[in-house]
């Protein structure tokens, strides 16, 4: 099959990224529709379920080398400091102690964009890095951490974007405490609000959200000679191997990155952490294979969190409901290094709207830096705008729904292009009729009784189709059966799963003769980070691409076997024979066993995006809530999540997603919250009892409603990515089923009792 | 101090200190590494294992406070290669994700239905309410449990 070399272009929120990437040059037959399928779409059981249940599962964590030593990290305790002077020697003393990394025994290693080092005196939240100390045991370098003497100039904090905002707040950075700002302008916001004959306006706020997935950053280490080996827990094996290998001064050739199993990362896990790069160095020195680890404190503090945001919407609309102008006027924290905050975007891109004036600003503070995490922005963007939304439609008269139908679009608002497919009128139809939309009160807040219920809805959209490049290698085994390898990574959400599904489907083979190995940047084509939803819609076709390929090849080496002409065979089931002669057949096993190299590879591509689609995933969710007004306790009781993701490869994991996005959303919607003591500038929340998390008690029921079946304007397997989408709608809907039934608007996230009980005390 | 104990119906000895925690002689000592370590501070249920048939958080227990005790891990609950109809159907209902948390809940899954065979879903929902998970929304958690303790009742 004939390639081409592209430049890979697409858009992730204001970023345009390129890449050089090899592609089919001809657009491929699409992988036939599910129901002719045995596999694909099918509720296939996980292909890694064995080694999970069993226990078997080895995780970074879990990691052993002979003469391995570990790493333990001292962090600052100051919200604001610097480092006046640093004494380990007492530290070195402790029997067992092997080295200790600091500011003065370490070559400036830039960090964060330039804006700080590996080991930076200037330490600007509580979690910044100080020293790193390696020791025959985790316990002994944990007890040399408090033996370390560290002379601090404490210097003034913030911890709120509100103060930081301040002109003479403490700065955090020389050049203050403002980030990288997101404008943005679509016609003239003026001149649509004075063609509105309704306004409604209203601020909404969100809380910080942690991580927190259940396995802690980590890392294992090990040099042969100038070679660098890297066990790590992560979402991007490339980008890890990129990362140290720029720190440490390598090529990327000499760096290899190795994950099998990591216990999930949201968006936390997709670079290189510094312990990685300390482990490395203190590895190099010492000459041992080295683990660092963080713990569930520092994994509070350090290594990310969805940032918060405070949101001013604006919209304009005729009687009838039609937008002339929305705005979107905010700010949020990102922490104490170069990260974003913005949470326009559901606005700017999700209704038909010709005026639109957007101006986010991204706040230093003294705390751990934002990183993505599941759905960044759109998360807090589409819990205002959807609430505002319900609020405007009471507003009107009009019902929730048809509002936002009113203001349906069939063309991207940016590039004023068709979507490859959009079925959210589907979306809207199928989950109303599930939740009984007709039932919700009509009159929010009217029932009597103490126990209130109410139903809301929330839409969203986001990107997830998948990009090029994106490459799979397939290899055929003397016996029969296949083996993949591909340089994704499963990060828990079935990536292995459908990659043999697919290819087990498009080569007719039992699926058990199907295996697959992930996340080796040493051996394996490379693929992007898993994250943004992009890992099923940018390997599944790769992978059907090497399945196709391989195909042709086993035809091609059968023709030659039983001397029939290529076009005379048939395929199926396993088996090549000829279309005229009954006794010429082969099967596969006995066309790769008589092949004289005993081998046979392809690698297949992601091929390139259509050229003037936009593409998008869409959905909308539905929340039925019961609210107790004496104790102001929230329960959902059931949620519909009605969506359009193209292609379903494989029901299970499917489920295992959405209900896993439900109740991370309604986690997000009802108990999470990261808190900073304003006075001392610590976070109060640093265990898992601290920071609330959904337990199984939480749960709702949860019902899945794929209205799309497979999108092939996008890639012949036709998928788009269910990750994000999952959460993106669930605090919405589930603020406005509560406002349906309280009839008070709470605009402030978490949505705990307290916040409930004030609201009904205000309005009665 | 020795002490003696039985691990996954074997007796064993071990050499252990006054501080250390079980959680570390069995990932460190005896390698079972199956038993996994989320927040150290019996949060999150990752380190669940049975200890003389209750499940508990093995980083909240000494290894001095075993001594004579029955022990079983996650990789205790199968049979050689021969899955427990609880760890088969957590792969059958879909209960898995990442697969952290999962040896935990199969252990806290397996204490429930031996104490309690015929569990409605408040009390899935109650038994293992103390194993975190962040991946899965938990569903198909319970599904797995409901059907694991239909099977188990009906071969008995």
């Amino acid at each position: 099959m004939s390639r081409k070399i592209i430049k890979s272009k697409y858009d992730l929120y204001e970023e345009k990224i390129e890449t050089i990437a090899e592609v089919p040059s001809e657009k491929e037959k699409p992988l036939a529709p599910n129901s002719k399928l045995k596999y694909v779409g099918k509720d296939v059981n996980r292909y890694d379920g064995y080694d999970k249940v069993s226990g078997s599962a080895i995780y970074t964590i879990d990691k052993v080398l002979p003469n391995m030593v570990f790493a333990r990290v001292m962090v600052s305790p100051h919200p604001h400091a610097k480092i006046k002077s640093i004494d380990v020697s007492k530290a070195l003393k402790l029997k067992g102690v092997l080295h200790i990394i600091t500011n003065e025994n370490t070559s400036e290693i830039p960090w964060y964009y330039n804006t700080s080092k590996l080991f930076d005196k200037h330490l600007r939240y509580q979690g910044d890095e100080v020293a790193c100390v390696a020791a025959e045991t985790e316990k002994i370098a944990e007890e040399a951490l408090s033996l370390i003497k560290v002379e601090y100039e404490i210097m003034p904090h913030v911890v709120t974007a509100e103060s930081a905002m301040k002109e003479n707040a403490p700065k955090i950075h020389n050049n203050g405490n403002f980030g990288r700002p997101s404008e943005y302008t679509r016609g003239n916001f003026d001149e649509g609000i004075k063609q509105a004959d309704v306004t409604i306006e209203d601020t909404f706020t969100t809380q910080v959200e942690v991580h927190n997935p259940t396995e802690v950053h980590c890392s294992v280490v090990n040099w042969d000679g100038g070679k660098l080996t890297v066990w790590d827990s992560t979402q991007s094996i490339f980008s890890v191997r990129d990362n140290v290998a720029q720190s440490l001064g390598l090529n990327a050739s000499d760096v290899r990155v190795v994950k099998k199993y990591m216990g999930g990362g949201f968006g936390s896990k997709l670079e290189a952490g510094k312990y990685t790069v300390m482990a490395a160095l203190l590895a190099k020195k010492i000459g041992r294979p080295v683990k660092a680890a963080m713990n569930r404190r520092e994994m509070n503090l350090s290594v990310g969190n969805r940032p918060d945001s405070n949101q001013t919407i604006t919209i304009g609309t005729k009687k009838d409901g039609t937008f002339t102008a929305m705005s979107h006027i905010a700010y949020g924290v990102m922490g104490a290094y170069p990260s974003g905050s913005s949470s326009y975007w559901p606005l700017r891109s999700i209704y038909k709207c010709p005026n639109i004036k957007i101006d986010n600003k991204s706040i230093y503070i003294n705390a751990g830096r934002a990183r993505p995490f599941r759905a960044p922005g759109h998360v807090q963007g589409t819990f205002a705008l959807e609430s505002i939304i319900d609020d405007l439609a009471l507003k009107l008269g009009m019902d929730p729904i048809e509002l936002r139908l009113k203001n349906y679009t069939e063309v991207d608002q940016d590039g004023d292009v068709p979507y490859t497919s959009k079925l959210l009128k589907e979306a809207y139809e199928k989950g109303a009729e599930e939740i009984g939309w007709k039932n919700r009160n009509k009159i929010p807040g009217s029932q009597t009784g103490e126990i209130k219920t109410g139903i809301g809805m929330a839409s969203q959209i986001w990107w997830g189709g998948g990009a090029p490049p994106s490459y799979a290698t397939l290899k055929l085994n003397s016996d029969g059966s296949a083996k993949i390898f591909s340089g994704t990574q499963d990060i828990g959400t079935g990536t292995y799963t459908f990659m043999q599904q697919i290819a087990a489907d498009v080569l007719e083979i039992p699926i058990d003769k199907v295996n697959v190995d992930l996340g080796d940047t040493g051996t394996m084509p490379y693929s992007g980070g898993s994250g943004g939803s992009m890992t099923a819609p940018s390997v599944s076709p790769a992978v059907y691409d090497a399945a196709i390929q391989m195909k042709q090849k086993l035809i091609s080496n059968a023709a030659a076997i039983l001397e029939v002409d290529e076009s005379n065979l048939i395929y199926s089931s396993g088996n090549i024979s000829s279309k005229n002669d009954s006794s010429k057949s082969i099967e596969i096993k006995d066309v790769v066993g008589k092949i004289h190299e005993r081998v046979l590879v392809t690698t297949g591509a992601r091929n390139e995006n259509p050229n003037g689609y936009a593409i998008n995933s869409f959905g909308a969710q539905f929340a039925k809530v019961e609210v107790d007004t004496m104790t102001g306790i929230v329960r959902v009781k059931k949620i519909v999540a009605a969506h359009d993701i193209g292609r379903v490869l494989n029901r299970k994991t499917l489920e295992n997603q959405f209900y896993g996005g439900v109740i991370m959303g309604l986690g997000y919607a009802l108990m999470e919250n990261r808190v900073i003591d304003d006075y001392t500038g610590k976070v109060l929340t640093t265990n898992l009892h601290d920071y609330k998390m959904p337990t199984m008690q939480d749960m709702p029921d949860i019902k899945v409603i794929i209205v799309s079946e497979e999108d092939n304007l996008i890639s012949p397997t036709g998928v788009k990515g269910i990750g994000e989408p999952a959460m993106i709608p669930t605090p919405g809907a589930i603020a406005n089923a509560v406002f349906n039934a309280i009839g008070v608007r709470i605009k402030s996230l978490p949505i705990t009792p307290d916040k409930i009980l004030e609201a009904l005390n205000s309005k009665s | 101090m020795k002490i003696k104990f039985t691990l996954n119906k074997k007796k064993v000895t071990a050499e252990v200190e006054s501080t250390e925690r079980l959680i570390d002689l069995l990932r460190n000592k005896f390698q079972l590494m199956g038993t996994k370590e989320g927040c150290s501070i019996g949060e999150c249920g990752a380190c669940t294992i049975l200890m003389d048939g209750k499940a508990v958080n093995s980083c909240l227990v000494l290894a001095e406070q075993i001594e004579g005790a029955e022990i079983i891990t996650i990789e205790g609950i199968a049979d050689g290669e021969q899955l427990h109809p609880i760890q088969e159907n957590f792969i059958k209902a879909g209960a898995i994700q990442c697969g952290f948390c999962t040896p935990g809940m199969v252990v806290s899954s397996y204490e429930l239905l031996n104490e309690n065979p015929e569990p409605n879903e408040e009390e899935i929902k109650e038994a293992i309410a103390g194993n975190l998970c962040r991946c899965t929304g938990y569903k198909q958690i319970i599904d797995a449990v409901k059907i694991s303790a239909e099977q188990l009742r009906d071969s008995k």
